[in-house]
């Protein structure tokens, strides 16, 4: 009985500051990959020098999708529930922090403070009602699809939000960056994804090595073995979903900014969704460099092709689509466990960084 | 003294079949306590209930005083009972130590006493030096091993155990025994065990209960129990004796 009480009593052991750093600690990284990783982020850090305009477009690109990958994989890759929704997430936090600026001049910093919890909600509405009424596998991924549709159809019809005639952010032509209201240049836009990206990368390390990560990945390897260990599956799940919608709704943010147009017909749409998750499924699903490179490997390889295409003056609709399609294809029958566990296993990393 | 696991009049029916039906029984603390009879006869069905995997039908059943009946599993392995899963259920993608550290982390918050805890039992199952592994890649009396160490580093005070002996030779039966008796010894550790190995039943257990067609039919101290001439008939048979 004794026993059984000073467990219970374990040590509330707060995640402060040092406890955060210290499971940041990348002493148990190789040493070989923290070079390649030290140089990879110089690289990115130095691009801006030494690129057009157009490739810049591009890292920009490329990063929005390692950032968003990364935030659907907390969801799918560490919890095991599959969204095809996730533009439901990007949409609340485009739209919100988008017509908080223009109606009332909000910086998109605050308006943050609005879309963000929205966006969390959403989640936490999907996620109790699949997880309520055992909604789960193929089901699961119709609802958040469902709910994504819903989103679109509603915001395609709400005045507030310009409707079917879209939501325009003023636009003038920028001498300076302005970050508080995100009035600038494409530069600007670079260092703020590439930001994003680094920290949701280290956000997510620090997840996966936390409790709820592996409550999460027990839910995910096998849920009635996760609640034969004592976790609550519920909640687990929850704060997967919820987590998830946060960090996606914060690209949302940066989407509104960067291009300056809406239109709830294409944010919402299910090919959103979907350029979303491959990135992760090409580069691995559940690993934490997956979605990074599947990211660079589908756009990088995607926009050369266009620019191939362009060259020798073919043009073909929806070659990019098909392209994806030809990738995701290869990929799932070579590797499916995507590229980084292969590529991790070649430079003798560990596999599941 | 009151019993620790009570189990009164307890019925599971899956549409028309009577998997468990009218069962009672009561672990003492301390208790090694080994449930045996022929396949079908209803013992991880009535394991499942006392889980909270299945809500029973008809009966009561109480842990430690409380009623845990229809509680879902989660709540029970919470309250202090570990169990094992008979078609063995690793968490197959994990390392063979992220699987124990899950386990440890129900009463550990953070992660780095979870893993010593992890550690201290993977050692005591002999499983410390495959710890880097893929629970997947383990072979099957590893894994059954792993099982029963996944339960255990979640402290129960109440261990529940399916067929953990099934498919060991007979000596990784005799050291599978030998643990828990030194769990049982050492740590009070409460246990009650499903097994066809005889053997084993005959080394651990201080009582015994046969089930057949999810009735009880017999229910006593080990020597007694292999000598009525019921349980010969429905389920040992003359040779095993
Ligand atoms: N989920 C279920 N749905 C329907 N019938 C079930 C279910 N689980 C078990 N049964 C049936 O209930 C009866 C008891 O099964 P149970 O698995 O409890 O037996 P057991 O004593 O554990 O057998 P074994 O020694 O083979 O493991 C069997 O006839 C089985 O087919
Ligand atoms: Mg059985």
């Amino acid at each position: 009985m004794t026993r059984q009480v000073d467990a219970l009593q374990a040590k509330p052991a707060p995640l402060g500051r040092s406890r955060f750093l210290s499971t940041l600690n990348l002493a148990n990284i190789p040493r070989r990959g923290l070079i390649l990783l030290a140089v990879l982020l110089a690289l990115l850090i130095a691009a801006p020098a030494f690129t057009s305009d157009y490739l810049l477009s591009i890292l920009i690109l490329i990063l929005y999708f390692a950032y968003t990958g990364q935030a659907w994989n907390v969801m799918m890759g560490f919890a095991g529930q599959l969204s095809l929704g996730h533009a439901l997430y990007v949409g609340i936090g485009a739209y919100m922090t988008a017509a908080l600026f223009i109606h009332f001049g909000t910086p998109p910093w605050i308006g943050l403070l609005v879309s963000v919890p929205i966006a969390m909600a959403a989640g936490a509405v999907i996620g109790f009602l699949a997880f309520r009424f055992r909604v789960a596998g193929t089901y699961f991924a119709i609802l958040t699809i469902a709910f994504a549709e819903f989103a679109r159809i509603g915001f395609d019809h709400w005045d507030w939000v310009g409707a079917s005639s879209g939501l325009f952010l003023p636009v003038a032509t920028y001498t300076q960056n302005d970050l508080w209201h995100l009035r600038g240049r494409p530069i600007m836009f670079y260092y703020l994804i590439l930001a994003m990206t680094v920290l949701a990368f280290l956000l997510c390390r620090w997840l996966l090595g936390s409790r709820l990560g592996y409550f999460w990945q027990a839910v995910r390897e096998d849920e009635d073995a996760a609640r034969a260990v004592g976790i609550a599956t519920f909640r687990t799940k929850m704060a997967a979903v919820v987590i998830s919608a946060g960090l996606t709704s914060f690209a949302g943010m940066f989407y509104a900014f960067y291009y300056n147009n809406l239109f709830g017909e294409q944010v919402f749409s299910i090919g959103r969704s979907i350029e979303i998750i491959l990135g992760p499924l090409i580069g691995g699903v559940g690993t934490l460099f997956g979605p990074v490179l599947g990211a660079f490997l589908l756009t990088g390889l995607a926009e050369t092709l266009t620019e191939i295409l362009g060259l020798i003056g073919v043009d073909l609709p929806g070659a990019k689509q098909v392209f994806y399609g030809f990738c995701l294809l290869l990929v799932v029958m070579v590797m499916p466990e995507g590229v980084w566990p292969w590529v991790a296993r070649k430079l003798g990393l560990e596999t599941r960084q | 003294m009151s019993a620790l696991l009570s189990v009164a009049g307890v019925s599971k029916r899956f549409r028309g079949l009577l998997a468990v039906g009218n069962v009672s029984l009561d672990v003492m603390e301390r208790d090694i306590f080994a449930i045996i009879g022929p396949n079908g006869a209803g013992k991880t069905t009535l394991f499942n209930t006392i889980c909270g995997v299945f809500r029973p039908d008809g009966g009561t059943i109480a842990f430690a005083g409380e009623r845990i009946d229809g509680h879902p599993p989660d709540e029970v392995c919470r309250l202090g009972i570990g169990r094992t899963f008979q078609l063995v259920r690793p968490f197959p993608g994990l390392s063979v130590l992220d699987n124990v550290i899950i386990g440890a982390l129900l009463h550990h918050r953070s992660v780095e006493d979870a893993r010593a805890r992890a550690e201290e039992v993977l050692r005591r199952l002999d499983l410390f030096n495959q710890r880097h592994q893929r629970a997947a890649s383990l072979t099957l009396p590893d894994r059954k091993r792993l099982e029963v160490a996944r339960a255990l580093a979640t402290q129960p005070r109440l261990l529940l155990l399916d067929e953990v002996m099934a498919g060991l030779r007979p000596t990784e039966v005799d050291r599978m025994v030998a643990i828990m008796t030194e769990l049982n010894r050492t740590s009070g550790l409460t246990i009650v065990l499903i097994e066809h190995v005889m053997r084993a039943v005959m080394a651990l257990a201080t009582r015994v209960l046969v089930l057949h067609h999810g009735a009880v039919i017999a229910q006593g101290a080990p020597a007694e129990v292999v000598r009525d001439p019921q349980v010969i008939k429905s389920y040992l048979g003359a040779e095993e004796l």
